[in-house]
């Protein structure tokens, strides 16, 4: 059940985390996970997210928040879509179809890239692991996955390498929050200490084969483990009786999304669309213009070094963050106004409130000439009130290291 | 958690106690607090306002959402609860007691308000 939709008190405005735009276009019942069972025995609320039936929570959201950020938070992350490429022009298709320079990634290591349409809109944002020489792994989002796998199919044309779905091969299952690596460690022969931030590779977690992976959406240390689904229930139970005692619990879509939204980390769907280039999010850093291979030629090439342009001298528009003065909570679509005149600013594009401020917090879109951090006499028209909002620098929220 | 016995119910999630002097407590259902999650703000309606059973009266914000909150009776407000609004998380600690929202001075009660049994049976077919 989601919230909004069986249950009139709850008769949401809001799109949630079920909305269409994340809600894969084909019909029919959901796709279950591995770990389905295992959600419904710890009594989970379930959501259809991206057509996957994924755990939204299983008590308080709040509350897995909390011990993400203090001690640690076993998400079911299945859903995400893994492809292989392999073959020994791989780094070249990939650096072909995506903005990254992949063939210049050490094995072993990771990047966070996208991929565009020959406009420089955003397909997706992905994770790619160089998992060997001539082999890679593609991480898509959910609703994407399928998007990707096409692109990437078509774009792989003329290139010495195979692009296959893998989306069917894994299960993914993180561990994120301070007491992560300390719960990894007891179960893993994987030298756990030389696993840099963005790296990833082969070992066992509680004797199951796994892709082992520093990687997370929360702003914690953490990682994300890519295991047979097979062995799935396997390796969420042994995480689970590892990390009970030092204060893991299982924790569901909800939690993550608020855990990304103070990290100041984008969602596709909210914050990255086919109408926004990299350069548009604040993240024009990850396209590489410099790359050689291929002539240096790779799709979305121009129309993104135009943006880069744009971005630097004239921006429309900023990614900020903001955070409430009052109580009540900005959601995605509501727009940003000036306070003085109450003429439209910008648009929320994702919004919670935050349990590590206490308050509100939005990430938006702001006209340039308003999105300054500590620019005064911004708001939020929050169904027709006007409140007031504090402009600041993204992330929210930092882990100290 | 069950519905307690004395209460009745409206198909909107609200719980209505039986008057003292004319004058009922409302609040929302443990059903409907478990559906929305944390609940992080709570608009109430004001003291001496009047409301209509089944039009909104103030609005429950959640992580995930913001929903209506609806006046399952008509009449005055007599009380509203400023516990609730200091500290919303009540609305789910203890969603049939601490967590109540307002008092209202009944005028007029609409007909299908459901027992218990009756609403337990509708909630959980919802």
């Amino acid at each position: 059940m989601t919230d909004g939709e069986d249950i009139r008190v709850t008769e949401s405005r809001e799109p949630d985390m079920s909305d269409t735009s994340e809600t894969a276009a084909a019909g029919g019942s959901p796709r279950t996970t591995a770990l389905d069972a295992t959600h419904r025995a710890l009594g989970a609320t379930m959501t259809d997210f991206a057509g996957w039936d994924m755990p939204l929570r299983y008590g308080s959201e709040r509350d897995e928040h909390v011990a993400v950020r203090t001690r640690a938070g076993l998400f079911d992350l299945s859903h995400m879509g893994e492809i292989t490429v392999e073959g020994p022009q791989a780094g070249e298709l990939l650096d072909y179809a995506l903005v990254g320079n992949l063939s210049a990634l050490k094995t072993g290591r990771a990047r966070y890239t996208m991929i565009c349409d020959g406009q420089g809109g955003i397909l997706d944002d992905l994770i790619v692991y160089r998992t060997g020489e001539q082999r890679y792994m593609v991480v898509a989002n959910a609703a994407n996955a399928q998007v990707v796998l096409d692109a990437l199919h078509e774009r792989g044309t003329g290139f010495d390498a195979t692009v296959r779905d893998d989306r069917d091969a894994y299960a993914l299952i993180a561990v994120q929050g301070p007491e992560a690596a300390g719960i990894l460690k007891a179960l893993t022969d994987a030298d756990l200490d030389g696993l840099k931030y963005y790296a990833g590779l082969p070992g066992t977690v509680a004797g199951r084969e796994a892709l082992i992976a520093r990687t997370g959406y929360t702003g914690e240390d953490g990682f994300e483990l890519f295991v047979s689904p097979a062995d799935a229930v396997a390796v969420w139970e042994a995480l689970t009786e590892a990390g009970t005692p030092v204060g893991l619990v299982p924790c569901g879509l909800s939690c993550r999304d608020t855990l990304r939204l103070e990290a100041g980390m984008p969602l596709y769907g909210h914050e990255l669309s086919t109408r926004t280039t990299p350069f548009d999010a604040g993240l024009g850093r990850i396209v590489k213009f410099e790359k050689t291979t291929n002539d240096g030629s790779f799709v979305g090439r121009e129309p993104l070094e135009a943006a880069a342009a744009r971005a630097e001298e004239a921006p429309p528009r900023k990614l900020v963050g903001l955070i409430a003065e009052g109580r009540r909570v900005p959601r995605a679509g509501y727009a940003v106004v000036s306070a003085a005149d109450g003429s439209v600013i910008g648009e929320v594009t994702s919004g919670a409130p935050s349990p590590t401020l206490g308050k509100p917090i939005a990430i938006a879109y702001v006209d340039a000439a308003h999105a300054e951090p500590g620019t005064e006499g911004v708001a939020v028209d929050i169904r027709g009130k006007h409140e007031p909002y504090e402009v600041v620098a993204l992330p929210f929220y930092k882990r100290q290291r | 958690m069950s519905n307690p016995e004395q209460l009745r119910y409206s198909k909107e999630h609200e719980w209505l106690s039986a008057a003292e002097d004319g004058v009922s407590t409302v609040g929302i259902t443990a059903h409907a607090a478990d559906a929305l999650g944390d609940v992080v703000f709570v608009q109430l309606p004001e003291a001496g306002e009047s409301v209509t059973a089944g039009e909104p009266c103030g609005e429950l914000e959640s992580t995930k959402s913001v929903s209506d909150l609806y006046a399952p009776v008509s009449g005055e407000i007599t009380e509203i609860n400023q516990d609730v609004v200091d500290d919303p998380a009540l609305v789910n600690s203890a969603p049939f007691e601490g967590g109540w929202l307002f008092k209202v001075r009944i005028s007029d009660e609409p007909e299908g308000l459901l027992s218990a049994e009756e609403y337990t049976a509708f909630a959980s077919g919802s």
